[in-house]
């Protein structure tokens, strides 16, 4: 187990473009940190950088106490698990999982060990001497974690690692990657740019977008205290409804509703967030909604329409009934995030 | 795959014709007329012939001259078929690096591709000409008096230069594209198992390139030993003496210039043998390739 520590880590292209803004943050021992943001924010970067396979242009990336930022990808003891699994097309599952560790100079016996070790782990024991070829995506993908695992790396890296998968076995291996590394405590990076991947799997999500963190925390932090508005509107599903509003003798009001009657921001425009199931049916409430749709998922319900105009979705349970038209609304205590209205910054 | 239907054979066998008319009277009428001439001796100046049945074969593997152009037919085949794939290989991984004018330096490359055999061999002549070829004269620096057409062992060294020169660029192309076609990844997930550049080289890129590589065998071997006649040609300009020549050359020679027909012909039979165990060779191992995904 070992902590990750990146100071001011920066990619500059030659052509000039700065894929990733100077980063800086510390991964503590057995920590499951998720890089997420949508395609182009720099994530994969970052990660490219970290394994090795991108030089980096400027600051200090450190893995377990030794600054890393010359070593070949070979010398920096991490392990990478790849997108399409990059397994070699040519090997048998056994000698692409021991292949890392015979350029060690590993005795062979202690190769076998771990190899059989791994695949029983993995669930591998019936393929060992296949070729990647004639394994399934969700069987390739176990080969290419056995291949991670038997280096017994200080850092496991994870570049999109579910995204070939089906919907269901994405759903199954991602509690499986999750449930290995609690079991073998190995610090690990995973970029993703799914955020439900993201919300379930990290001990502490980065949120990043153009180049920049825009966040870094736990799960529930990104989630109920987004620091901007971008965060608030990547991470959820459905996202959080940022509604135009004006700050006026303490409360933050959208239209003619008041929203909130202390608020902690000098009067002018906001952007008001209200998660859509911290609005709650309420016959009483200060707030009239107009619903135009109503989505039916079976365990909840999705209401589309317009608080003042502006457009809005409200989450309401099965039970909760559900029409179009007018819906007397009112809000949870705390669901109301206030961001400036120019830079998107939390106030 | 959805079958179309002809509704009278007629139409098929329009459409076959032509192929058909062309293989039977450029390939299986020659090859039987040289199969039937190699049974006959031919008076050299066309008066007639006289059945002599398998004496012109036994003369053959009686010959020494034969079993000479044999041997270095073998060793040439071998040397320059080892020499164009090694030192395409080589081009193409170094080329395959190349980031900056990545395109310009590939095109340069491929250049000699569009050399014909004949042109490579004139060439190869002015590079190696007794008086002033500039590679004779620069192997006469370390004391190598280079003597093309007069020297054995020269002429043999000049033929399997400009051979291999003239093979090189199609061999670089075809292991460039193979070089290309291996995932980025794979070679990421190598450079994280192992620090080794030669060490990757050889347990990943080099088996992914088997397959382009054992293509490029088979058709290195067939052009070493049939499509180097051009080039032979013009270093020796039919007129070998002591020189070496391969086996296609000497079927050449023997029947136009010593106008020995059936004894050509008894030797275009052995190459037409030796032909049809190759292709069935390169079939059967085609067969048996490994496909990867």
């Amino acid at each position: 187990m070992s902590h990750v520590t990146l100071t001011a880590l920066r990619k500059v292209y030659p052509n000039g473009f700065e894929a990733v803004k100077p980063a800086s943050y510390t991964i503590t021992p057995g920590e499951f940190v998720v890089l997420v943001g949508p395609s182009g924010c720099g994530k994969s970067t970052m990660l490219r950088m970290i394994a090795g396979l991108e030089d980096i242009s400027d600051g200090t990336l450190e893995i377990a106490g030794r600054v890393v930022n010359t070593l070949d990808p070979a010398d920096r003891d991490i392990a990478m698990v790849f997108q399409n699994y990059a397994l070699y097309p040519h090997m048998t599952v056994r000698k692409n999982i021991g292949y890392g560790l015979q350029n060690r100079k590993i005795p062979k016996d202690v190769i076998a060990a771990k190899v059989a070790e791994a695949s029983a782990l993995l669930n591998l024991d019936d393929y060992l001497d296949r070729k990647p070829s004639q394994l399934s995506g969700g069987q390739r993908q176990r080969v290419a974690m056995g291949r991670a695992i038997v280096r017994d790396p200080a850092l496991f890296l994870f570049d999109e690692p579910l995204s070939n998968l089906d919907a269901k076995l994405r759903n199954q291996m991602r509690i499986e990657i999750k449930a290995l590394q609690r079991r073998l405590g190995v610090t690990s990076i995973y970029v993703t740019h799914d955020q439900v991947e993201a919300m379930t799997m990290a001990d502490r999500i980065i949120v990043m977008n153009a180049g920049r963190i825009e966040q870094i925390g736990t799960p529930a932090e990104i989630y109920h205290t987004p620091a901007t508005t971008f965060v608030a509107s990547f991470m959820g599903a459905p996202p959080m409804n940022l509604l135009d509003g004006q700050i006026a003798g303490g409360a933050a009001r959208v239209g003619d509703h008041t929203v909130m009657t202390d608020a902690p921001a000098a009067p002018g425009p906001v952007t008001v967030g209200i998660r859509p199931e911290d609005i709650v049916a309420d016959p009483n409430g200060p707030l009239t909604l107009d619903i135009a749709i109503v989505e039916e998922l079976g365990a909840h319900r999705l209401l589309h329409g317009t608080l003042a105009g502006q457009q809005l979705s409200v989450h309401v349970g099965k039970d909760s009934p559900a029409t179009t038209g007018p819906f007397r609304a009112a809000l949870k205590p705390g669901a109301v995030s206030l961001f400036d209205a120019g830079t998107g910054e939390r106030l | 795959m959805k079958r179309a239907g002809f509704t009278s054979a007629w139409l098929p066998a329009m459409l076959l014709l032509p192929q058909l008319a062309v293989i039977a009277i450029f390939f299986y009428w020659p090859a039987a007329h040289a199969l039937r001439s190699s049974f006959y001796l031919q008076d050299p100046f066309g008066f007639g012939e006289t059945f002599v049945g398998l004496s012109n074969f036994t003369s053959l593997l009686t010959s020494a001259a034969y079993s000479r152009a044999a041997w270095f037919t073998v060793f040439f085949t071998l040397i320059v078929t080892f020499g164009s794939l090694s030192i395409a290989l080589l081009l193409a991984v170094k080329a395959d690096k190349v980031i900056r004018g990545a395109k310009t330096y590939r095109t340069l490359l491929m250049w000699v591709y569009a050399v014909a055999p004949p042109v490579a061999g004139v060439i190869g002549l002015i590079m190696f000409n007794q008086s002033w070829g500039p590679l004779k004269e620069f192997f006469a620096l370390f004391g190598w008096d280079f003597k093309l057409g007069v020297n054995y062992f020269d002429t043999a060294f000049a033929m399997i230069a400009v051979s291999i020169w003239k093979q090189v660029p199609v061999n670089f192309i075809f292991f460039l594209s193979g070089l290309q076609s291996i995932p980025k990844s794979v070679r990421e997930a190598a450079l994280i198992d192992n620090r080794s550049a030669t060490g990757r080289f050889w347990d990943i890129t080099f088996p992914l390139l088997a397959p382009t590589g054992f293509f490029l065998l088979i058709t290195n071997i067939t052009y070493a030993m049939f499509d180097t006649f051009g080039v032979i040609d013009t270093v020796l300009k039919g007129q070998p003496g002591n020189n070496p020549m391969t086996l296609v050359y000497k079927v050449y020679v023997d029947g136009f210039r010593g106008n020995d027909l059936g004894g050509s012909s008894a030797q275009s039979v052995v190459l037409m043998v030796l032909v049809l165990a190759l292709t069935v060779f390169q079939f059967r191992m085609i067969e048996r390739r490994i496909h990867y995904t």
